[in-house]
């Protein structure tokens, strides 16, 4: 029995404020206070978190532990074999948890115009930051797969009851897709533990090692495997990303592509990476093929789109690419294993989160004032929003990843990474960001810059309220662009451990040199 | 029979007396709603004496296998598992039954009076642990509920109970069949002696089974226990007699009915055909029967817009799902772990009791004021009604096994043992039927908090009724987040039959 606290209080904060708001308000002005006041108080707990996180001590921190909760089966005799209450963090999830909370900040500031059926847009808004939470800070397995559910009813019933356009399909396409991975990852975790007689996630690669698998480690990796590639998303899973984007409202594509994609990238790391090294290893060479077939599809789909939020959809498939490259640099040179790739993959979930939720709230922003979002009308917004305009602009840059900017560090990180192990690979993922700056520069000049259109002339620039959740999304996506250690030492501490098992357990050999 | 006997056998005998305490009040007393009250209150006594027979069993530390009346009924802890579970769903149906027995007038109280004898049935039957008690016990469990089903009068529920006592009918001559075989090929009705003379007999190793009698007997006695849990492919009755039974009967038969099969399965299959003295493995019928229902009940529940028939095959598919607890049996287990199939089938049942309950009750609610079982009339419900929608929803959400409910507990844990007993092809199975699953639970969620409402009517429904589906309500969330007092009740009773075999 541990207990620290922190990382109770910050996962389960949003799901206090959503209780107060079911039951002890009734006026529009309280649930918004409520809601606003609960991000901010868990946007300033993950600060806490972030800081309070010991570099130089390392591991897993801040832990909250339970001797028991389920004595699910007691498999090795000594009653020991238990899920528990579980949390901690460690250098791959500490930043995360602050991306979360910056991100669900934006998410509840982006949403202070919703009207329609207030509380309950709240309320599974906050149940939603409650569950990306306890995904990053879970390390027990089933604890990490009961979050990972529980963010499935949130996400339907936001994108079902306040999205647009074909907003029921597309909330039961997401549903059904995620679903279906999960149910993969339940018999995947439930064949570990019963081959190891855990479901503590930091024992597991040791304990995964010593023990015989009653389902053979590959298929076990499979059906891991499967669940975060739905969620990431990778070619050919990812159908469900550009629907349930554009028919989102704003606040829940920023959270989508601000953290929900993430959790894909984490569960690869975590569990993908460190748990099956051998499997990992082999199986580089297809993760490696993914990444850049989702880099180049994704980019080369997105220059045909019209739409500007499914633009960034799009956009979304392929950054996301990045991170699939930069997590096959495991295969490793010469028996030795970077962590250069896997912390370069890390940052780009980081620097993707922030670049893709601010320019999601931008295109919110532009469509609730010009209210469309077909790029041929329009146009000339630059004369009549600078301030947005200029961030627009801006976010755009970091996004085809511009030095000075956060998505610069990140991609530079994940070819440096990988060039050495997948040179043709890192090659070809490279070509995807001219792609990038084509569309990018594109959607920016047909959007705001050009002659100024007549019927936009009533439009104003944005507000101090709406800027506020921008302003905090510009200053993390120009901070960790200038002053990137600040996020990038903690993940390359929490990725040192993870490629240093690979490199000793992976099966890599002197003449593994491809 | 000593006085002890009587003590064994006394939460049965004081829930007929109940009955029959009901059924005699009512010629006297006027207000019928003062013995509703009694009959709730009344299955304390019942549950009480279980719970001391429970407690009786550990503190003497005799054997859990304590036999009465010629040692043809047991006593142990897996039988009162089943007694605590058949009690509690009696209360809620007489809870839930509150407004909709008004409709039978002077009837009402021969209604619960009904249930109360299917439920000594089903009680006696977890207790069977020979061949003849067993079948009376079933036929004691079944008669009053052809009688319940036929309760509304009316040509949908008069087919209703026709067509449940035919079928049931032929279905126990199936297993009265199976049954003589077995007699015939070992000469004894009781389960452990069955046991005994199949091992002292000794098998043919080139005939599957040791033997075609034995065969055709089990494959009989299947057959005959298929209809009782809705096992593919004998399912067929349950969809017509549901839709057109009084819903709080529909709510017992998925739930109590369906439990008290599961029971009797486990008993005669554990205990007299043991896998090690068996040489076919009758786990391998269970896993293909298993991925027939649940699939067969997901796939054709997506089609139906009668929100009672659409619960009917979900319970078709929970069956499927149960049955992998009964695929996942003890011989394969490794050392030490062969409690895990049938204490998941426990749990399982412990857990779906409470959520198809709430369903129900919700379900009840609100289809007996809009006077429509139609999903599609379930529209705006959320407005219309917040908190039995807000349960219904919840309920929906549980059965799909989404946490943080008792559904998604139940569900990890039995398809826990089915992953650890070789069987992870039918897990994978389960978990993509679940996800099939959703989509027909979520329409109804989608109806109710989607599509607009055609009036802002509210709902109202009486005290009785509220507090079944608060209570259902809050023990899918209690059992959700903290399942342990379940499971390890489940873990305990379960452990007689491994010990047993």
């Amino acid at each position: 029995m541990e207990l620290s606290g922190w990382l109770t209080a910050l996962v389960f904060a949003p799901l206090a404020g959503a209780l107060i708001i079911l039951f002890f308000t009734r006026a529009d002005a309280h649930v918004r206070f409520v809601a606003g006041a609960t991000v901010l108080v868990d946007l300033v707990l993950s600060i806490i978190v972030f800081v309070l996180y010991d570099l130089e001590r390392g591991g897993t921190q801040l832990i909250d532990r339970t001797d028991s909760w389920i004595p699910f089966a007691d498999l090795t005799g000594t009653g020991e074999s238990q899920v528990q209450y579980f949390l901690g963090v460690d250098g791959l999830s500490a930043p995360l948890v602050l991306l979360t909370g910056l991100i669900g900040m934006a998410a509840v500031f982006a949403s202070w115009k919703v009207t329609h059926r207030i509380r309950e847009y709240f309320i599974w808004l906050l149940v939603l930051q409650t569950a990306v939470m306890g995904v990053f800070t879970a390390l027990d397995f089933l604890l990490f797969f009961l979050f990972w559910e529980i963010e499935l009813m949130p996400m339907y019933f936001l994108i079902a009851i306040w999205g647009t356009g074909r907003k029921e399909y597309s909330a039961m396409k997401f549903l059904i897709f995620t679903f279906l991975g999960s149910a993969f990852m339940l018999v995947g975790i439930l064949a570990l533990f019963f081959s190891t007689g855990t479901f503590d996630m930091t024992e597991l690669p040791r304990a995964i090692r010593d023990n015989d698998l009653i389902v053979p480690a590959w298929v076990i990796f499979t059906l891991l495997f499967v669940a975060f590639a739905v969620k990431l998303p990778v070619w050919p899973f990812h159908t469900w990303l550009p629907d349930a984007h554009t028919d989102a409202p704003t606040a829940v594509s920023v959270m989508l592509a601000g953290v929900l994609l993430k959790m894909g990238g984490y569960g690869m790391i975590r569990v993908s990476g460190h748990m099956f090294p051998e499997v990992i290893v082999d199986a580089a060479w297809v993760l490696a093929s993914l990444g850049v077939v989702n880099v180049l599809y994704g980019a080369i789909v997105t220059l045909r789109q019209t739409d500007l939020k499914r633009l960034i959809a799009f956009s979304s498939i392929s950054h996301m690419g990045y991170v699939l490259i930069g997590i096959s640099s495991v295969a490793g040179v010469a028996g030795a294993v970077s962590s250069t790739g896997l912390t370069g993959a890390s940052m780009q979930m980081f620097t993707h989160g922030t670049i893709t939720a601010l320019l999601f709230l931008l295109v919110g922003l532009v469509y609730e004032k010009a209210h469309t979002r077909y790029i041929p009308d329009l146009g000339g917004l630059a004369a009549r929003m600078p301030v947005l305009a200029s961030v627009f602009l801006l976010a755009g840059l970091a996004s085809l990843g511009l030095p000075g900017t956060s998505g610069f560090v990140s991609e530079i990180l994940v070819f440096l990474g990988t060039f050495e192990v997948w040179g043709w690979a890192t090659a070809l993922a490279a070509f995807g960001i001219v792609i990038t700056a084509a569309y990018i520069l594109w959607a920016v000049q047909r959007t705001l810059f050009g002659p100024a259109r007549e019927r936009f002339e009533s439009i104003t620039d944005a507000t101090a309220l709406e800027m506020l959740p921008v302003a905090v999304l510009v200053v993390a996506v120009i901070g960790v662009g200038v002053y990137p250690s600040v996020v990038s030492d903690v993940f390359a501490k929490g990725i040192e451990p993870i490629t240093q098992f690979i490199q000793t357990e992976g099966g890599l050999t002197l003449a593994n040199i491809r | 029979m000593s006085s002890h006997d009587l003590y064994l056998l006394s939460p049965e005998l004081s829930l007929v007396g109940l009955a029959a305490l009901l059924l005699l009040l009512d010629l006297v007393v006027a207000r019928k709603g003062v013995l509703l009250v009694l009959a709730v209150f009344g299955l304390a006594v019942p549950l009480a004496l279980s719970i001391s027979l429970w407690f009786d069993l550990g503190a003497s530390g005799a054997s859990d296998n304590t036999g009465i009346l010629a040692d043809t009924l047991a006593v142990d802890r897996f039988a009162l598992f089943f007694k605590f579970l058949f009690l509690g769903v009696a209360a809620a149906v007489i809870l839930v039954s509150s407004d909709y027995a008004r409709r039978f007038e002077r009837f009402r109280i021969e209604f619960y009076a009904l249930v109360l004898f299917s439920v000594t049935g089903m009680m006696l039957l977890a207790s069977s642990v020979e061949l003849i008690t067993l079948y009376i016990s079933l036929e004691l469990t079944a008669l009053p509920v052809a009688a319940l089903a036929a309760f509304n009068r009316d040509s949908r529920s008069s087919e209703a109970g026709l067509k449940f006592l035919i079928l049931s009918g032929i279905s126990s001559a199936v297993l009265l069949y199976g049954m003589v075989l077995v007699y015939g090929f070992t000469g004894s009705t009781m389960l452990d002696d069955i046991a005994a003379r199949i091992g002292q007999i000794g098998l043919d190793e080139g005939q599957p089974f040791g033997s075609y009698a034995l065969l055709l007997g089990i494959v009989l006695m299947v057959a005959g226990f298929g209809f009782k849990i809705t096992a593919v492919p004998f399912q067929m009755w349950a969809p017509d007699v549901y839709e057109g039974s009084p819903t709080p009967i529909t709510a017992f038969l998925s739930v109590a009915s369906k439990a008290a099969g599961f029971a009797v399965v486990l008993r005669v299959f554990y205990v007299a055909f043991p896998m090690d003295i068996v040489s076919v493995e009758w786990s391998a019928i269970f896993a293909v029967l298993a991925a027939l229902t649940m699939t067969v009940g997901n796939f054709v529940a997506i089609a139906q817009s009668n929100i009672k028939r659409m619960l009917a095959y979900s319970t078709i598919a929970h069956a499927g799902y149960l049955m992998v607890g009964l695929a996942a049996a003890a011989a394969r287990a490794p050392e030490d772990q062969g409690a895990l199939g049938p204490s998941g089938i426990l749990f399982y049942l412990g857990g779906y009791a409470v959520m198809n309950m709430a369903a129900f009750a919700a379900v009840i609610a609100i289809s007996d004021r809009i006077k429509s079982d139609r999903i599609d009339d379930y529209a705006g419900m959320s407005k219309r009604a917040p908190y039995l929608a807000g349960a219904l929803a919840f309920a929906m959400v549980s059965l799909t096994g989404v946490p943080p409910t008792v559904g998604f507990m139940v569900k990890i844990y039995l398809f826990g043992a089915a992953v650890n007993h070789d069987l992870a092809w039918l897990a994978v199975f389960g978990v993509v039927n679940s996800v099939v699953s959703a989509y027909y639970y979520l329409r109804v969620i989608r109806v109710m908090y989607l599509s607009p409402a055609p009036t802002e009517e509210r709902l109202t429904s009486g005290l009785a009724l509220r507090l079944a589906i608060l209570v259902t309500t809050a023990g899918v969330l209690f059992f959700g987040l903290y399942p342990t007092p379940l499971l390890e009740l489940a873990r305990t009773a379960a452990e007689v039959l491994v010990t047993v075999s």
